[in-house]
C-alpha cells in the first residue's frame, strides 16, 4: 500500500480498494516502526489524523470525495497548523501552538486530504543536511549515516521510506529540490508567488517558495494544483490561473528544446553524478527532446548573492522571536533590563546556524555596508534573472545537476559553512530568478540516489511537470525504494 | 549677537482608516488593550502584511492639496530595531522612495506676512503600540491595540524661523488634514504629534548649526515653547563656549525644559531595506484624477473666497475657515438670513463659539443650527429685536427653549418700535428728569446717552435705541 503513488492512492479510495482510515492507520504504523531511527518527524497528529481520515470515508461514502480526499500527507514544520505546535525546527517554537493554518494546509485539508504529522526540518529553514534542527538531524533512509539533505530533510526522508505518499516543504535556496535529490524524490519548488506563503514561517520573503515533495510528477502535479493559486492574504501572491497540471501531464509529449549549461559538468560536479545526468539527458533526447548547450554568464555568482539576500531577509524576519508575545522565553534570573531579557530570549531560542545568518544579515544592511553588499547582490539577482531570460528566449527548460554529488555523512560537512552552502550552488539560481525548478531522480551513484533537475520559465510549472513525468515514464529511478522501507 | 533659529517640522498624523494600514483589525480608539491586535499586528510566525488602499487614497489627498508630485511608483521599507511595543522588531514604512513629495504650504503668521514652507516628502507608515510602564508593579505593560495604525509622515523642510512659526505651521497642516477628512487631528489622543528638529546659527550665516530632534509634542502650545527653550539652550551654549551635539531631546513641560534621551534609545542603525513582503504601490493616474477631482475647497481657498465672496475682513475669514465644519456653519447662516454676512460672521465667531467653548462642545455637536441661528439674525433685521435682546434668545435657543418666534413670543421679547408708544416713554423720562434735561439744554451732549439709557431701562430694553434717540431729540429741542 506504501509503495503505491497519490495517483494511485486517490484512485484506490474512489474505486473502494481502501478505506481513508486503513491507509492512515497503515502511514503511522510505518512511522512508529521507522521514524524512531530516522527522526522524519518532530510531530505525529495520530489522533487529528484518524480523526480527519474518519471524515473522508464518510465522504467517499456518500460520494461527495475529491481528488485528494483520505490522501495522507504530512507537513513540513515551518507551515502553520492550528492547534498543533509549529516548530520551525526551533528550540524558539518548541512551545508555539499556531492559532491558525497556512494556506497551504487549509487548500491541502479543504481538498480532503489527511494530515499524517509535522516533518523534521533545519532550524528555520537555514541549512543543507537537517542538521541544524533543534529536534536532531534526520537520516537518510538509503543510509542512516548519511544526511537526506536540508531544509526539507524530514519531508524527503519521511517519503523516501514510504512513512508518507507525500509531502509538503519550503525551498529558498534549494530546500526542495536538494533533498528530494538526495533521497531519490521528486521534489518541485514553483514559480516564486505561484503558492501562497501565508502561514508559512519566513525565512527569506522573496526567495522563499512552497512546494511538494512526492514519489513522481504525476503526484506532484496533483498536490501542486490543490495548493497552486492567488491568495489575498499573500501580497506578493500571482492573480494567475492555476492550469490543471494532473491533466496536462498526461498529455502527449511535444518535442521540446532542453538547454544545458555546460558550466554545470566541470570540476565542481562528481564525476559519477555527471555521468548519470549525461545518461538521463541522453534519454530526454531518445523521448525527442534536442538538447542545446547553454551559457548563464552571471550563475557562479549565485552563492555569494545568496548568501547576502537570504541572511539579510532572515535577519529582519526572525526579530519577531524576542520571547514576547510567544516563542521561548528564559528563565528569569532577578531583575534583568530589556536588552539582556532579548540576548537571553533569542541567545537561548536560536542555533548557531541561525545565530550566524542572523549576524550576516544584520551586517550586510548596515549603514556603510549596504551599497557594498546589499545593493550589490541585489543587482547581481537581476543578472541571473536575466541571464535565465535570455537563455528562455532560445530554450524550453535547462537541465542539470541538482546537487555536486550523492548524498554525504552527518557531521561530514558541519565545520565548514562554506563547504555545507556550496552544496545549492545548482539551486539558488532559480529561486533568485523566482523561477519554477524540479529535481527528479536519474539515476544512482555507488548505491545512492542522483537527482537532475529542471528549470522551467516563470509560470512553466505545467511544462517541467510534463516532461518530469514522461520521463518517468520511460525510467524506474523514481520507484526504487530503500530495501528496509520496500 | 543676533541668533537666527531653524526649524523642520515631522508631523505624524494617523490616518482616519477604519481599519488597520497592513490587517483586517479596527483602528477605534479606547478600546480594552490588546482586544484590536489582529495576529498580523501581534507579528505571529507567518503572517503577511496586506496593504489597506484607504491609505493610500489619503495619501494622494494630501498629496495633492499640497501641491507634491505622486510618486508612480513608491516602496515600503522595513526600519529594524528592537522594543516590546514594536512586534515584529521591525516597522514597515517607506525610506527612499515615499508616495508623496516635493510640495509646500502657505502659512500666514501674525503679523499678516506669509511664509512659504517647503513639503520635502510625506510617506506611509504603520504605528508602533504603546508601552505602559507605570501601574504593573514593576513591570511594563504592552497595549497593541494602536501596533499597525496607518500614519502619515509629513517632513517640511527646514524653512521655519520661530516658535510662532512652527506653531502656525502645525496648525496649517491640522486644519489641512481635518479638510480632507484623512485624521481626526486630535491630539489627546495622539492622532497627531510632531517631533522638531532645531537648530541655530548666527544671522547670515549660509551653514546651518547642527540640529537636535525634539520627540512627539503632541501639543500646539508645546512646540513652540519646547522649541522656544531649546533655542535658547542652544544659544546659551554655543555664547558660552559650547558645542551642539546632535542628539533626540524629550521636552518636558513640567519642569519647561528639554532633556536628552537615553543614548542606548537612539544609538539605533535601523538597518532599512525594502519590504520584501509588500509589492511596490502604483497609483493609477485615473485613480489620482478621480481623487484630485474629489478633492473639497481647502483652506486657503475658501479663505480668499470668504474675503471675496462675503466681504470679509482676513482676521473673519482666517477664523471661519481655520475648520471646515466651522466654516460650512459660518455659510449655512449667511446664506439663511437677510443679515449682511459680516454680522453673521460676528455672531458665529462671537456668540455661538463663545458657547460651544463654554460647554466644550465641537461645532457638530452645536445646540443651535445654522436656520436657528439666521432666523435669529434675521429678526435683529427687522427691527423686531434689538441686538442686545437677541443675545438673550441665543442664551435661549441654546438652552433648548424652542423657536426664536416662541422665545420672542413667550418672554414677551418683541422690540418696541411704534412712535406712539416711545413718545410716551420718552415723556416720561424728560417728566422724571428735570435736572439732567436742564443739563441737555444748556449744551452737555452727552447727557443724551444717559437719558436713553433710563428709556431702555423703563422698557426693559424693548425700545428701539434709534427711535429712542430719534424722540428724544426731538422733544428736548422743540
Amino acid at each position: 500500500m506504501h509503495i503505491r503513488t497519490l495517483a494511485q492512492l486517490a484512485s484506490d479510495l474512489r474505486a473502494r480498494r481502501v478505506s481513508a482510515t486503513e491507509l492512515t492507520s497503515h502511514f503511522l504504523e510505518r512511522i512508529g516502526r521507522f521514524d524512531p531511527a530516522l527522526n522524519a518527524f518532530i510531530t505525529v497528529t495520530a489522533e487529528q489524523a484518524l480523526a480527519q481520515a474518519a471524515a473522508a470515508d464518510r465522504r467517499l461514502a456518500n460520494g461527495t470525495a475529491t481528488l485528494l480526499t483520505g490522501i495522507p500527507l504530512a507537513h513540513k514544520d515551518i507551515f502553520c497548523t492550528s492547534g498543533v505546535k509549529t516548530s520551525c525546527g526551533s528550540r524558539m517554537l518548541d512551545n508555539f501552538i499556531a492559532p491558525y493554518d497556512a494556506t497551504v494546509v487549509e487548500r491541502l485539508q479543504s481538498a480532503g486530504a489527511v494530515m499524517l504529522g509535522k516533518t523534521n526540518m533545519d532550524e528555520f529553514a537555514m541549512g543543507s543536511s537537517n542538521e541544524t534542527s533543534f529536534y536532531g538531524p534526520v537520516h537518510n533512509p538509503w543510509n542512516l549515516a548519511l544526511v537526506p539533505g536540508g531544509s526539507s530533510g524530514g519531508s524527503a526522508a519521511a517519503v523516501a521510506a514510504r512513512l508518507a505518499p507525500a509531502s509538503t516543504g519550503t525551498d529558498t535556496g534549494g530546500s526542495i529540490r536538494q533533498p528530494a535529490a538526495l533521497t531519490g524524490i521528486t521534489g518541485i519548488k514553483p514559480t516564486y508567488g505561484r503558492v501562497s506563503r501565508y502561514g508559512m514561517i519566513a525565512f527569506a520573503s522573496s526567495l522563499d517558495q512552497a512546494g511538494v515533495l512526492t514519489q513522481t510528477a504525476e503526484d506532484a502535479a496533483m498536490l501542486l494544483e490543490a495548493i497552486a493559486g492567488f491568495d489575498e492574504r499573500d501580497s506578493t501572491s500571482l492573480d494567475e490561473p492555476v492550469p490543471r497540471y494532473s491533466q496536462i501531464v498526461n498529455e502527449p509529449w511535444d518535442n521540446i528544446t532542453i538547454g544545458v549549461p555546460e558550466s554545470f559538468f566541470d570540476s565542481g560536479l562528481d564525476a559519477d553524478n555527471a555521468a548519470a545526468l549525461r545518461a538521463a539527458l541522453a534519454q530526454f533526447e531518445k523521448l525527442g527532446a534536442r538538447l542545446k548547450s547553454i551559457e548563464l554568464e552571471h550563475i557562479h555568482l549565485s552563492v555569494p548573492a545568496y548568501y547576502v539576500v537570504a541572511p539579510a531577509e532572515a535577519s529582519s524576519n526572525l526579530s519577531r522571536f524576542d520571547g514576547v508575545r510567544f516563542g521561548h522565553r528564559a528563565a528569569r534570573e532577578g531583575h534583568e533590563d530589556l536588552l539582556t531579557f532579548y540576548m537571553r530570549n533569542r541567545g537561548e531560542g536560536f542555533g548557531a546556524e541561525v545565530k550566524r545568518r542572523i549576524l550576516t544579515g544584520t551586517y550586510v544592511l548596515s549603514a556603510g555596508y549596504f551599497d557594498a553588499y546589499y545593493l550589490q547582490a541585489q543587482k547581481v539577482r537581476q543578472l541571473v534573472s536575466q541571464d535565465f531570460a535570455r537563455a528562455f528566449a532560445e530554450v524550453d527548460l535547462i537541465a542539470g545537476p541538482t546537487t555536486p554529488s550523492p548524498a554525504f555523512g552527518l557531521g561530514q560537512k558541519t565545520s565548514d559553512p562554506i563547504e555545507m552552502y556550496l552544496n545549492d550552488i545548482y539551486t539558488i539560481g532559480a529561486n533568485l530568478a523566482g523561477l519554477p525548478a524540479m529535481s527528479l531522480p536519474c539515476g544512482f551513484v555507488r548505491n545512492l540516489p542522483v537527482g537532475m533537475q529542471l528549470v522551467a520559465p516563470p509560470l512553466a510549472e505545467a511544462r517541467v511537470l510534463k516532461a518530469a513525468h514522461h520521463f518517468q515514464r520511460a525510467t524506474d529511478w523514481h520507484q526504487r525504494v530503500p530495501a528496509t522501507y520496500a | 549677537m543676533q541668533w537666527e533659529i531653524v526649524i523642520g517640522l515631522e508631523i505624524h498624523a494617523q490616518l482616519a482608516t477604519r481599519s488597520k494600514i497592513f490587517s483586517g483589525a479596527s483602528t477605534k480608539y479606547g478600546a480594552t488593550p490588546n482586544s484590536q491586535a489582529s495576529l498580523v499586528d501581534l507579528g505571529y510566525p507567518g503572517v503577511l502584511p496586506v496593504l489597506n488602499g484607504e491609505a493610500v487614497t489619503m495619501a494622494v489627498k494630501f498629496g495633492l492639496a499640497t501641491g507634491c508630485t505622486i510618486a508612480q511608483r513608491s516602496v515600503f521599507a522595513r526600519k529594524n530595531y528592537f522594543y516590546p511595543d514594536l512586534p515584529k522588531g521591525y516597522q514597515i514604512s517607506q525610506y527612499e522612495l515615499p508616495i508623496v513629495h516635493g510640495g509646500r504650504t502657505d502659512v500666514v503668521l501674525d503679523d499678516g506676512s506669509t511664509r512659504s514652507v517647503g513639503i520635502v516628502r510625506a510617506h506611509l507608515e504603520e504605528d508602533a503600540g504603546k508601552s505602559l510602564h507605570e501601574d504593573f508593579a514593576g513591570m511594563s505593560g504592552i497595549d497593541l491595540n494602536r501596533a499597525g495604525t496607518a500614519l502619515l509622515e509629513i517632513v517640511s523642510a527646514p524653512d521655519l524661523r520661530s516658535a510662532a512659526e512652527a506653531g502656525a505651521y502645525m496648525r496649517k497642516i491640522h486644519a489641512l488634514v481635518r479638510y480632507l477628512e484623512i485624521c481626526d487631528g486630535n491630539m489627546q489622543e495622539g492622532s497627531f504629534r510632531c517631533d522638531a528638529n532645531v537648530s541655530v546659527r548666527r544671522q547670515g550665516d549660509a551653514k546651518l548649526g547642527t540640529r537636535c530632534e525634539l520627540k512627539n509634542l503632541n501639543s500646539f502650545r508645546f512646540v513652540e515653547k519646547a522649541i522656544e527653550i531649546e533655542a535658547a539652550r542652544q544659544i546659551e551654549l554655543i555664547e558660552g563656549g559650547g558645542k551642539v551635539t546632535q542628539e533626540t531631546r524629550l521636552y518636558d513641560p513640567d519642569r519647561d525644559e528639554t532633556r536628552p534621551m537615553r543614548s542606548k534609545e537612539e544609538a539605533n542603525d535601523y538597518r532599512y531595506f525594502p519590504d520584501p513582503d509588500l509589492l511596490p504601490i502604483v497609483v493609477d493616474p485615473q485613480l489620482i484624477d478621480a481623487i484630485r477631482a474629489a478633492l473639497p475647497e481647502l483652506p486657503d481657498a475658501k479663505h480668499a473666497r470668504f474675503m471675496h465672496d462675503y466681504d470679509l475682513p482676513a482676521y473673519d475669514a482666517g477664523v471661519l475657515t481655520a475648520e471646515r465644519r466651522l466654516a460650512d456653519y459660518f455659510e449655512a447662516v449667511a446664506s439663511g438670513t437677510r443679515a449682511t454676512p459680516k454680522v453673521a460672521a460676528n455672531w458665529v465667531m462671537g456668540e455661538l463659539t463663545a458657547a460651544l467653548n463654554r460647554a466644550s462642545l465641537e461645532i457638530d455637536a452645536t445646540h443651535v443650527p445654522p436656520a436657528a441661528l439666521a432666523a435669529l439674525l434675521d429678526k435683529i433685521e427687522a427691527g423686531t429685536i434689538s441686538g442686545k435682546i437677541a443675545k438673550e434668545v441665543f442664551e435661549a435657543l441654546w438652552n433648548g427653549e424652542g423657536s426664536v418666534d416662541a422665545i420672542i413670543e413667550k418672554r414677551g421679547l418683541v422690540q418696541i418700535s411704534d412712535a406712539a408708544s416711545i413718545d410716551k416713554l420718552v415723556a416720561d423720562v424728560i417728566a422724571a428728569n428735570p435736572a439732567q434735561v436742564e443739563q441737555f439744554r444748556a449744551g452737555k451732549d452727552q447727557v443724551l446717552g444717559f437719558l436713553v439709557g433710563q428709556v431702555m431701562k423703563a422698557s426693559r430694553g424693548k425700545a428701539n435705541p434709534q427711535q429712542v434717540n430719534e424722540a428724544l431729540r426731538k422733544q428736548l429741542v422743540p
